[in-house]
Protein backbone atom coordinates (compact mmCIF):
# COMPACT_ATOMS: atom_id res chain seq x y z
CA UNK A 1 0.00 0.00 0.00
CA UNK A 2 1.49 3.00 -1.02
CA UNK A 3 1.52 6.70 1.23
CA UNK A 4 -0.71 8.26 -1.17
CA UNK A 5 -3.79 5.36 -0.56
CA UNK A 6 -3.15 5.09 3.40
CA UNK A 7 -3.63 8.95 3.28
CA UNK A 8 -7.07 8.35 1.59
CA UNK A 9 -8.41 5.14 3.34
CA UNK A 10 -11.82 6.42 5.05
CA UNK A 11 -11.05 3.34 7.32
CA UNK A 12 -7.66 5.16 8.89
CA UNK A 13 -8.60 8.76 8.36
CA UNK A 14 -12.06 9.33 9.60
CA UNK A 15 -12.17 11.34 13.05
CA UNK A 16 -13.02 8.22 15.77
CA UNK A 17 -16.00 10.66 16.73
CA UNK A 18 -17.60 10.24 13.27
CA UNK A 19 -16.64 6.92 12.89
CA UNK A 20 -20.06 5.01 12.03
CA UNK A 21 -18.91 1.08 11.37
CA UNK A 22 -23.15 0.18 11.34
CA UNK A 23 -23.28 1.00 7.13
CA UNK A 24 -24.37 -1.95 5.12
CA UNK A 25 -21.92 -0.99 2.33
CA UNK A 26 -19.04 -1.39 4.55
CA UNK A 27 -20.10 -5.03 4.72
CA UNK A 28 -20.70 -5.62 1.29
CA UNK A 29 -17.71 -4.45 -0.20
CA UNK A 30 -15.68 -6.52 2.04
CA UNK A 31 -14.07 -3.06 3.77
CA UNK A 32 -15.02 -3.10 7.58
CA UNK A 33 -12.30 -5.08 8.86
CA UNK A 34 -10.15 -2.24 9.05
CA UNK A 35 -12.78 -0.31 11.02
CA UNK A 36 -12.96 -2.79 13.22
CA UNK A 37 -8.81 -3.03 13.66
CA UNK A 38 -8.65 0.61 13.67
CA UNK A 39 -11.06 0.83 16.46
CA UNK A 40 -9.45 -2.63 18.80
CA UNK A 41 -6.31 -0.54 18.37
CA UNK A 42 -7.86 3.10 19.71
CA UNK A 43 -10.71 2.97 20.91
CA UNK A 44 -12.07 -0.85 21.34
CA UNK A 45 -15.33 0.04 23.06
CA UNK A 46 -16.71 3.06 20.98
CA UNK A 47 -19.65 5.83 21.15
CA UNK A 48 -20.98 6.50 17.98
CA UNK A 49 -23.41 9.71 18.46
CA UNK A 50 -25.47 9.35 15.43
CA UNK A 51 -26.14 6.65 12.98
CA UNK A 52 -29.43 5.67 10.59
CA UNK A 53 -29.84 3.65 13.84
CA UNK A 54 -29.43 6.64 16.75
CA UNK A 55 -26.29 6.21 19.28
CA UNK A 56 -24.79 2.96 19.67
CA UNK A 57 -21.91 1.68 21.61
CA UNK A 58 -19.46 -0.40 19.85
CA UNK A 59 -17.53 -3.64 21.54
CA UNK A 60 -14.80 -4.95 19.60
CA UNK A 61 -12.51 -6.64 21.81
CA UNK A 62 -13.36 -10.56 22.23
CA UNK A 63 -13.26 -9.89 26.01
CA UNK A 64 -15.10 -6.77 26.72
CA UNK A 65 -17.84 -8.72 24.19
CA UNK A 66 -17.94 -12.32 26.73
CA UNK A 67 -18.44 -9.41 29.63
CA UNK A 68 -21.73 -8.49 27.91
CA UNK A 69 -22.67 -11.78 26.78
CA UNK A 70 -22.20 -13.24 30.43
CA UNK A 71 -24.29 -10.07 32.07
CA UNK A 72 -27.91 -10.68 30.82
CA UNK A 73 -28.75 -8.82 34.36
CA UNK A 74 -27.75 -5.68 33.07
CA UNK A 75 -27.39 -6.06 28.81
CA UNK A 76 -31.35 -7.22 27.91
CA UNK A 77 -32.33 -8.47 24.73
CA UNK A 78 -35.74 -7.56 24.93
CA UNK A 79 -37.82 -6.77 22.18
CA UNK A 80 -39.57 -3.79 23.62
CA UNK A 81 -36.64 -2.12 24.26
CA UNK A 82 -35.05 -2.87 21.03
CA UNK A 83 -34.60 -6.23 20.56
CA UNK A 84 -30.86 -7.70 19.52
CA UNK A 85 -30.00 -6.32 16.59
CA UNK A 86 -28.61 -2.16 15.65
CA UNK A 87 -31.68 -1.75 14.18
CA UNK A 88 -34.64 -1.69 16.69
CA UNK A 89 -37.16 -4.35 16.24
CA UNK A 90 -40.04 -2.94 14.10
CA UNK A 91 -42.83 -1.03 16.56
CA UNK A 92 -46.05 0.76 14.96
CA UNK A 93 -48.88 0.30 12.80
CA UNK A 94 -46.75 -1.60 9.54
CA UNK A 95 -45.43 -3.36 11.84
CA UNK A 96 -45.45 -7.08 12.77
CA UNK A 97 -44.83 -6.97 16.50
CA UNK A 98 -42.70 -10.50 16.61
CA UNK A 99 -41.77 -12.09 19.71
CA UNK A 100 -39.14 -14.62 19.47
CA UNK A 101 -37.36 -16.20 22.75
CA UNK A 102 -33.33 -14.69 21.53
CA UNK A 103 -34.95 -10.87 21.97
CA UNK A 104 -36.51 -12.28 25.49
CA UNK A 105 -34.63 -12.01 28.97
CA UNK A 106 -35.28 -14.87 31.40
CA UNK A 107 -37.29 -16.40 32.74
CA UNK A 108 -39.38 -16.49 29.49
CA UNK A 109 -36.54 -16.93 27.46
CA UNK A 110 -35.66 -20.09 28.94
CA UNK A 111 -39.23 -21.67 29.40
CA UNK A 112 -39.63 -21.19 25.49
CA UNK A 113 -35.78 -22.18 24.72
CA UNK A 114 -36.02 -25.28 27.29
CA UNK A 115 -39.28 -26.49 24.92
CA UNK A 116 -37.38 -26.37 21.73
CA UNK A 117 -33.80 -26.96 22.20
CA UNK A 118 -34.04 -31.12 21.96
CA UNK A 119 -35.12 -30.84 18.63
CA UNK A 120 -31.35 -29.61 18.19
CA UNK A 121 -29.62 -31.53 20.48
CA UNK A 122 -26.74 -34.29 20.38
CA UNK A 123 -29.25 -37.26 20.28
CA UNK A 124 -31.41 -35.70 17.55
CA UNK A 125 -28.90 -35.05 15.44
CA UNK A 126 -27.55 -38.31 15.39
CA UNK A 127 -30.52 -39.68 13.92
CA UNK A 128 -30.70 -36.78 11.29
CA UNK A 129 -27.06 -37.53 10.40
CA UNK A 130 -27.51 -39.45 7.70
CA UNK A 131 -30.82 -38.18 6.12
CA UNK A 132 -28.68 -35.10 5.79
CA UNK A 133 -25.78 -37.02 4.58
CA UNK A 134 -27.84 -38.58 1.99
CA UNK A 135 -29.23 -35.16 0.68
CA UNK A 136 -25.67 -33.32 0.92
CA UNK A 137 -24.49 -36.23 -1.46
CA UNK A 138 -27.72 -35.70 -3.90
CA UNK A 139 -27.16 -32.21 -4.52
CA UNK A 140 -23.47 -32.48 -5.05
CA UNK A 141 -24.62 -35.38 -7.82
CA UNK A 142 -26.64 -33.30 -9.35
CA UNK A 143 -23.88 -30.62 -10.21
CA UNK A 144 -22.13 -30.22 -13.88
CA UNK A 145 -18.16 -30.86 -13.76
CA UNK A 146 -16.47 -28.00 -15.44
CA UNK A 147 -19.35 -25.40 -15.82
CA UNK A 148 -19.53 -22.22 -14.51
CA UNK A 149 -22.42 -22.62 -11.01
CA UNK A 150 -23.54 -20.32 -8.56
CA UNK A 151 -22.51 -22.49 -5.71
CA UNK A 152 -24.58 -20.20 -3.11
CA UNK A 153 -27.93 -21.05 -4.83
CA UNK A 154 -27.09 -24.72 -5.70
CA UNK A 155 -25.48 -25.72 -2.41
CA UNK A 156 -25.78 -23.44 0.28
CA UNK A 157 -28.94 -22.40 -0.16
CA UNK A 158 -30.24 -25.76 -1.01
CA UNK A 159 -28.61 -27.92 1.91
CA UNK A 160 -29.49 -25.55 4.74
CA UNK A 161 -32.99 -25.14 3.57
CA UNK A 162 -32.99 -29.23 3.21
CA UNK A 163 -32.49 -29.56 6.67
CA UNK A 164 -34.70 -26.74 8.26
CA UNK A 165 -37.58 -28.27 6.30
CA UNK A 166 -36.37 -31.81 7.78
CA UNK A 167 -36.42 -30.64 11.23
CA UNK A 168 -39.88 -28.63 10.97
CA UNK A 169 -40.82 -31.86 8.93
CA UNK A 170 -42.37 -29.19 5.96
CA UNK A 171 -43.62 -30.29 3.39
CA UNK A 172 -40.79 -31.00 0.61
CA UNK A 173 -42.01 -29.68 -2.47
CA UNK A 174 -42.85 -26.67 -0.84
CA UNK A 175 -39.50 -26.05 1.21
CA UNK A 176 -38.06 -23.24 -0.53
CA UNK A 177 -40.67 -21.17 0.82
CA UNK A 178 -38.40 -21.54 3.76
CA UNK A 179 -35.77 -19.69 1.44
CA UNK A 180 -38.27 -16.60 1.37
CA UNK A 181 -39.43 -16.44 4.19
CA UNK A 182 -36.20 -16.39 5.94
CA UNK A 183 -34.60 -13.57 3.18
CA UNK A 184 -37.86 -11.72 4.49
CA UNK A 185 -37.81 -11.64 7.81
CA UNK A 186 -34.34 -9.83 8.01
CA UNK A 187 -35.17 -7.71 4.96
CA UNK A 188 -35.48 -4.10 5.05
CA UNK A 189 -37.13 -2.19 1.77
CA UNK A 190 -33.84 -0.64 1.28
CA UNK A 191 -32.27 -3.97 0.11
CA UNK A 192 -34.85 -4.90 -2.20
CA UNK A 193 -35.90 -8.23 -1.13
CA UNK A 194 -39.41 -6.71 -0.39
CA UNK A 195 -40.52 -3.23 -1.92
CA UNK A 196 -42.30 -2.11 1.65
CA UNK A 197 -42.64 -3.01 5.38
CA UNK A 198 -46.52 -3.71 3.96
CA UNK A 199 -45.11 -6.34 1.54
CA UNK A 200 -42.26 -7.80 4.34
CA UNK A 201 -46.16 -7.54 7.22
CA UNK A 202 -48.13 -10.01 4.59
CA UNK A 203 -45.76 -12.60 3.57
CA UNK A 204 -44.79 -13.00 7.58
CA UNK A 205 -48.76 -13.61 7.78
CA UNK A 206 -48.33 -15.83 4.99
CA UNK A 207 -45.76 -18.13 6.60
CA UNK A 208 -47.95 -17.63 10.32
CA UNK A 209 -50.75 -19.21 8.41
CA UNK A 210 -48.89 -21.64 6.58
CA UNK A 211 -47.84 -22.65 9.95
CA UNK A 212 -50.70 -22.79 11.75
CA UNK A 213 -52.20 -25.34 9.24
CA UNK A 214 -48.93 -27.38 9.92
CA UNK A 215 -49.36 -26.68 14.03
CA UNK A 216 -53.08 -27.43 13.88
CA UNK A 217 -52.44 -30.73 12.11
CA UNK A 218 -49.99 -32.00 14.48
CA UNK A 219 -51.42 -30.89 17.57
CA UNK A 220 -54.25 -33.58 17.09
CA UNK A 221 -51.21 -36.14 15.92
CA UNK A 222 -49.22 -38.16 18.65
CA UNK A 223 -46.26 -36.18 19.76
CA UNK A 224 -42.72 -36.14 17.36
CA UNK A 225 -39.33 -35.09 17.05
CA UNK A 226 -39.91 -32.18 15.05
CA UNK A 227 -40.03 -28.41 15.78
CA UNK A 228 -43.23 -28.00 15.08
CA UNK A 229 -44.47 -31.20 16.96
CA UNK A 230 -42.69 -29.91 20.43
CA UNK A 231 -43.92 -26.48 20.09
CA UNK A 232 -47.47 -27.83 20.10
CA UNK A 233 -47.18 -30.32 22.62
CA UNK A 234 -45.03 -28.58 25.24
CA UNK A 235 -46.74 -27.17 28.13
CA UNK A 236 -43.96 -24.06 27.99
CA UNK A 237 -45.11 -23.33 23.92
CA UNK A 238 -48.55 -24.68 23.49
CA UNK A 239 -50.41 -21.93 24.47
CA UNK A 240 -48.54 -19.28 22.84
CA UNK A 241 -50.11 -15.97 21.45
CA UNK A 242 -49.79 -16.19 17.68
CA UNK A 243 -47.52 -13.14 17.17
CA UNK A 244 -45.25 -15.35 19.66
CA UNK A 245 -45.34 -18.45 17.32
CA UNK A 246 -44.54 -16.94 14.47
CA UNK A 247 -41.88 -14.72 16.28
CA UNK A 248 -40.03 -18.41 17.47
CA UNK A 249 -40.90 -20.00 13.90
CA UNK A 250 -39.02 -16.80 12.21
CA UNK A 251 -36.37 -16.86 14.47
CA UNK A 252 -36.15 -21.09 13.63
CA UNK A 253 -35.88 -20.40 10.44
CA UNK A 254 -33.32 -17.48 10.08
CA UNK A 255 -31.43 -19.40 12.44
CA UNK A 256 -31.29 -22.33 10.56
CA UNK A 257 -30.94 -20.45 7.04
CA UNK A 258 -29.38 -17.50 7.02
CA UNK A 259 -26.37 -18.46 8.82
CA UNK A 260 -25.16 -21.95 7.88
CA UNK A 261 -26.14 -21.10 4.58
CA UNK A 262 -23.19 -18.43 4.47
CA UNK A 263 -20.52 -20.47 6.65
CA UNK A 264 -20.99 -23.33 3.63
CA UNK A 265 -20.28 -20.45 0.81
CA UNK A 266 -17.73 -18.64 3.09
CA UNK A 267 -15.57 -22.05 3.46
CA UNK A 268 -15.17 -22.50 -0.12
CA UNK A 269 -14.17 -18.55 -0.27
CA UNK A 270 -11.94 -19.19 2.26
CA UNK A 271 -10.21 -22.02 0.89
CA UNK A 272 -9.84 -20.82 -2.60
CA UNK A 273 -8.32 -17.49 -1.19
CA UNK A 274 -5.77 -19.85 1.36
CA UNK A 275 -4.56 -21.88 -1.79
CA UNK A 276 -1.73 -23.80 0.97
CA UNK A 277 -4.85 -24.82 3.19
CA UNK A 278 -6.76 -26.21 0.28
CA UNK A 279 -3.90 -28.72 -0.41
CA UNK A 280 -3.68 -29.40 3.39
CA UNK A 281 -7.36 -30.37 3.86
CA UNK A 282 -7.02 -32.75 0.36
CA UNK A 283 -4.27 -34.17 2.05
CA UNK A 284 -5.60 -35.11 5.09
CA UNK A 285 -9.37 -34.91 4.92
CA UNK A 286 -9.83 -35.64 9.05
CA UNK A 287 -8.89 -32.37 9.25
CA UNK A 288 -12.30 -31.39 8.26
CA UNK A 289 -13.85 -31.42 11.87
CA UNK A 290 -11.41 -29.11 13.30
CA UNK A 291 -11.71 -27.17 10.24
CA UNK A 292 -15.41 -26.85 10.44
CA UNK A 293 -15.39 -24.04 13.91
CA UNK A 294 -12.24 -21.90 11.82
CA UNK A 295 -14.70 -21.50 9.03
CA UNK A 296 -17.28 -20.63 11.26
CA UNK A 297 -14.92 -17.88 13.14
CA UNK A 298 -13.42 -16.87 10.04
CA UNK A 299 -17.22 -16.55 8.18
CA UNK A 300 -19.17 -14.95 11.74
CA UNK A 301 -21.96 -15.16 9.82
CA UNK A 302 -23.99 -12.84 12.47
CA UNK A 303 -21.76 -9.67 12.59
CA UNK A 304 -23.58 -9.27 15.82
CA UNK A 305 -25.86 -8.91 18.15
CA UNK A 306 -27.28 -6.55 20.13
CA UNK A 307 -28.02 -5.79 24.15
CA UNK A 308 -29.58 -2.44 25.71
CA UNK A 309 -28.78 -1.93 29.05
CA UNK A 310 -30.81 -1.88 31.92
CA UNK A 311 -28.75 0.46 34.06
CA UNK A 312 -25.23 1.96 34.37
CA UNK A 313 -22.05 0.12 33.56
CA UNK A 314 -18.28 -0.17 33.02
CA UNK A 315 -17.08 -1.78 29.59
CA UNK A 316 -13.49 -1.71 28.90
CA UNK A 317 -13.52 1.77 31.44
CA UNK A 318 -16.34 3.02 29.31
CA UNK A 319 -19.24 4.21 31.19
CA UNK A 320 -22.38 2.90 29.94
CA UNK A 321 -25.94 4.75 30.96
CA UNK A 322 -29.01 3.11 31.25
CA UNK A 323 -30.77 2.85 27.94
CA UNK A 324 -27.47 3.00 26.04
CA UNK A 325 -27.63 0.65 22.92
CA UNK A 326 -24.68 -1.59 22.91
CA UNK A 327 -23.66 -3.81 20.02
CA UNK A 328 -20.90 -6.73 20.60
CA UNK A 329 -19.37 -7.01 16.92
CA UNK A 330 -18.60 -10.46 16.59
CA UNK A 331 -17.02 -10.20 13.30
CA UNK A 332 -14.37 -8.13 15.50
CA UNK A 333 -13.90 -9.71 18.50
CA UNK A 334 -13.45 -12.82 16.01
CA UNK A 335 -10.40 -10.68 14.80
CA UNK A 336 -8.83 -9.64 18.63
CA UNK A 337 -5.02 -10.85 18.18
CA UNK A 338 -5.54 -10.85 21.93
CA UNK A 339 -7.33 -13.31 22.22
CA UNK A 340 -6.68 -15.61 18.88
CA UNK A 341 -3.45 -15.50 17.60
CA UNK A 342 -2.83 -14.60 14.18
CA UNK A 343 -6.56 -13.35 13.89
CA UNK A 344 -6.42 -12.83 10.12
CA UNK A 345 -5.12 -16.03 8.82
CA UNK A 346 -7.47 -18.85 8.55
CA UNK A 347 -5.38 -21.90 9.45
CA UNK A 348 -7.36 -25.09 9.20
CA UNK A 349 -5.76 -27.34 11.38
CA UNK A 350 -5.76 -23.82 14.25
CA UNK A 351 -5.26 -24.78 18.07
CA UNK A 352 -8.00 -23.94 19.87
CA UNK A 353 -10.28 -23.33 16.98
CA UNK A 354 -13.01 -23.68 18.98
CA UNK A 355 -12.88 -20.33 20.90
CA UNK A 356 -14.55 -18.11 18.66
CA UNK A 357 -17.47 -15.72 19.21
CA UNK A 358 -19.68 -16.78 16.27
CA UNK A 359 -22.08 -18.63 18.16
CA UNK A 360 -22.21 -15.83 20.98
CA UNK A 361 -22.05 -17.41 24.41
CA UNK A 362 -24.62 -17.12 28.06
CA UNK A 363 -28.08 -18.22 27.94
CA UNK A 364 -28.34 -16.67 24.22
CA UNK A 365 -25.61 -18.71 23.02
CA UNK A 366 -26.97 -20.40 19.38
CA UNK A 367 -29.01 -23.46 19.67
CA UNK A 368 -28.84 -24.96 16.69
CA UNK A 369 -24.78 -24.69 16.91
CA UNK A 370 -24.31 -28.23 16.23
CA UNK A 371 -26.77 -28.53 13.61
CA UNK A 372 -25.03 -25.86 12.05
CA UNK A 373 -21.57 -27.90 12.66
CA UNK A 374 -22.87 -30.92 11.57
CA UNK A 375 -24.37 -29.88 8.09
CA UNK A 376 -20.82 -27.93 7.64
CA UNK A 377 -18.85 -31.25 8.14
CA UNK A 378 -21.19 -33.33 6.44
CA UNK A 379 -21.15 -31.10 3.46
CA UNK A 380 -17.21 -30.99 3.55
CA UNK A 381 -16.77 -34.57 3.54
CA UNK A 382 -19.22 -35.36 1.15
CA UNK A 383 -17.51 -32.82 -1.39
CA UNK A 384 -14.18 -34.45 -0.47
CA UNK A 385 -15.24 -37.76 -2.04
CA UNK A 386 -16.48 -36.25 -5.57
CA UNK A 387 -14.50 -33.34 -6.41
CA UNK A 388 -10.34 -32.46 -6.48
CA UNK A 389 -11.68 -28.91 -6.34
CA UNK A 390 -14.42 -26.42 -6.08
CA UNK A 391 -13.01 -23.33 -7.64
CA UNK A 392 -14.09 -19.90 -7.64
CA UNK A 393 -14.14 -18.86 -10.74
CA UNK A 394 -15.00 -15.03 -10.62
CA UNK A 395 -15.74 -12.28 -7.85
CA UNK A 396 -18.40 -13.50 -4.93
CA UNK A 397 -21.47 -10.70 -4.60
CA UNK A 398 -21.81 -10.39 -0.75
CA UNK A 399 -25.27 -9.52 0.87
CA UNK A 400 -26.10 -5.97 2.03
CA UNK A 401 -26.69 -6.06 5.70
CA UNK A 402 -24.55 -5.16 9.15
CA UNK A 403 -26.15 -8.22 10.48
CA UNK A 404 -26.25 -10.87 8.13
CA UNK A 405 -22.56 -11.60 7.01
CA UNK A 406 -23.18 -13.33 3.56
CA UNK A 407 -23.33 -14.00 0.42
CA UNK A 408 -25.83 -13.76 -2.64
CA UNK A 409 -24.13 -15.17 -5.76
CA UNK A 410 -20.61 -17.28 -5.88
CA UNK A 411 -19.33 -18.46 -9.11
CA UNK A 412 -17.87 -21.96 -9.04
CA UNK A 413 -16.28 -24.54 -11.21
CA UNK A 414 -16.26 -28.32 -9.65
CA UNK A 415 -13.14 -30.52 -10.83
CA UNK A 416 -13.46 -34.40 -10.56
CA UNK A 417 -10.99 -36.52 -8.89
CA UNK B 1 -1.68 -33.91 42.57
CA UNK B 2 -5.07 -34.73 42.57
CA UNK B 3 -6.62 -37.14 40.15
CA UNK B 4 -10.16 -36.59 38.42
CA UNK B 5 -11.09 -39.47 36.17
CA UNK B 6 -13.07 -38.99 33.26
CA UNK B 7 -15.79 -41.42 32.33
CA UNK B 8 -16.80 -41.67 28.71
CA UNK B 9 -20.17 -43.50 27.52
CA UNK B 10 -18.85 -46.30 26.46
CA UNK B 11 -17.04 -46.89 29.70
CA UNK B 12 -13.43 -45.86 28.61
CA UNK B 13 -11.39 -43.97 31.53
CA UNK B 14 -9.12 -41.57 31.76
CA UNK B 15 -7.90 -40.74 35.19
CA UNK B 16 -5.60 -37.27 34.87
CA UNK B 17 -3.44 -36.09 37.59
CA UNK B 18 -3.35 -32.36 37.89
CA UNK B 19 -2.19 -29.60 40.00
CA UNK B 20 -4.02 -27.94 43.08
CA UNK B 21 -5.98 -25.29 41.79
CA UNK B 22 -6.37 -26.81 37.73
CA UNK B 23 -9.93 -26.81 36.51
CA UNK B 24 -11.62 -30.23 35.97
CA UNK B 25 -12.20 -28.43 32.37
CA UNK B 26 -8.44 -27.82 31.86
CA UNK B 27 -7.24 -31.00 32.73
CA UNK B 28 -9.69 -32.44 30.49
CA UNK B 29 -8.86 -30.27 27.40
CA UNK B 30 -5.69 -29.67 28.06
CA UNK B 31 -5.51 -33.97 27.90
CA UNK B 32 -7.12 -34.51 25.06
CA UNK B 33 -10.37 -36.07 26.98
CA UNK B 34 -13.14 -36.51 24.16
CA UNK B 35 -16.47 -35.24 24.94
CA UNK B 36 -15.56 -31.94 26.57
CA UNK B 37 -14.80 -28.95 23.90
CA UNK B 38 -14.62 -26.23 26.96
CA UNK B 39 -15.89 -23.97 23.58
CA UNK B 40 -15.74 -20.55 26.29
CA UNK B 41 -12.66 -20.96 27.12
CA UNK B 42 -13.72 -22.01 31.15
CA UNK B 43 -15.26 -18.62 31.28
CA UNK B 44 -18.78 -20.49 32.72
CA UNK B 45 -20.00 -19.29 28.85
CA UNK B 46 -21.30 -22.19 27.19
CA UNK B 47 -22.10 -25.64 28.65
CA UNK B 48 -19.54 -27.69 26.49
CA UNK B 49 -18.13 -29.21 29.41
CA UNK B 50 -21.20 -30.31 31.07
CA UNK B 51 -20.10 -33.71 33.24
CA UNK B 52 -22.15 -35.97 35.62
CA UNK B 53 -20.89 -35.97 38.77
CA UNK B 54 -20.35 -39.48 40.34
CA UNK B 55 -23.30 -39.58 43.32
CA UNK B 56 -20.64 -40.38 45.69
CA UNK B 57 -19.10 -36.95 44.83
CA UNK B 58 -21.69 -34.38 44.71
CA UNK B 59 -21.13 -33.85 48.49
CA UNK B 60 -18.10 -32.94 47.78
CA UNK B 61 -18.11 -30.69 44.68
CA UNK B 62 -21.16 -29.26 45.62
CA UNK B 63 -24.34 -29.03 43.21
CA UNK B 64 -24.53 -25.77 40.58
CA UNK B 65 -26.03 -22.69 42.75
CA UNK B 66 -29.71 -22.04 41.75
CA UNK B 67 -29.69 -19.17 40.08
CA UNK B 68 -26.39 -18.51 39.15
CA UNK B 69 -25.08 -18.49 35.52
CA UNK B 70 -24.04 -22.41 35.50
CA UNK B 71 -27.43 -23.48 36.64
CA UNK B 72 -28.80 -21.36 33.93
CA UNK B 73 -26.53 -23.05 31.37
CA UNK B 74 -26.85 -26.25 32.37
CA UNK B 75 -31.12 -26.29 32.17
CA UNK B 76 -30.63 -26.29 28.64
CA UNK B 77 -28.35 -28.75 28.66
CA UNK B 78 -29.49 -32.27 27.51
CA UNK B 79 -29.75 -34.63 29.70
CA UNK B 80 -28.80 -32.79 32.74
CA UNK B 81 -30.13 -33.67 36.14
CA UNK B 82 -29.04 -32.38 39.66
CA UNK B 83 -25.81 -33.72 39.71
CA UNK B 84 -24.53 -31.90 36.51
CA UNK B 85 -22.23 -29.72 36.79
CA UNK B 86 -19.58 -27.64 34.13
CA UNK B 87 -16.55 -29.16 34.57
CA UNK B 88 -15.17 -25.21 34.88
CA UNK B 89 -16.61 -24.68 37.52
CA UNK B 90 -14.55 -27.33 39.45
CA UNK B 91 -11.82 -26.93 40.90
CA UNK B 92 -9.50 -29.80 41.78
CA UNK B 93 -8.26 -29.65 45.30
CA UNK B 94 -6.56 -32.24 47.46
CA UNK B 95 -9.92 -32.99 48.58
CA UNK B 96 -11.49 -33.98 45.46
CA UNK B 97 -8.59 -36.49 44.68
CA UNK B 98 -10.41 -39.32 43.37
CA UNK B 99 -12.69 -37.67 41.41
CA UNK B 100 -14.70 -39.36 39.18
CA UNK B 101 -17.12 -37.79 36.33
CA UNK B 102 -18.94 -38.97 33.96
CA UNK B 103 -19.35 -37.49 30.31
CA UNK B 104 -22.95 -36.83 28.68
CA UNK B 105 -23.55 -38.85 25.06
CA UNK B 106 -23.14 -35.43 23.56
CA UNK B 107 -22.33 -31.54 24.31
CA UNK B 108 -25.35 -29.28 22.93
Amino acid sequence: MTTDTLVRDPALTVPLSQMDVSDPQLFQNDTIGSYFARLRREDPVHYCPESAYGPYWSVTKFNDIMQVEVNHQTFSSEAKIGGIAIQDMQTGESALELEMFIAMDPPKHDAQRKAVSPAVAPSNLVLLEPIIRERAGLILDSLPIGEEIDWVDRVSVELTTMTLATLFDFPWEERRRLTRWSDVATATPETGVVSSWEQRREELLECAYYFKDLWDKRINEPPKSDLISMMAHSPATRDMPFLEFLGNLMLLIVGGNDTTRNSISGGVLALNQNPAEYRKLMANPGLIPKMIPEIIRWQTPLTHMRRTALMDADIGGKKIRKGDKVVMWYLSGNRDDEVIDRPNEFIIDRPNSRHHLSFGFGVHRCMGNRVAELQLRIIWEEILKRFSKVEVVGAPERTLSNFIRGFTHLPVKLHAH
Amino acid sequence: MPTVTFIEPDGAEYPIAVKSGTTARDAAVNNGVPGIDGDCGGECACATCHVHVDAAWIARTGMAEPGGMEANLLQFAEGSTENSRLACQITMTDDLDGLTLRIPDGQH
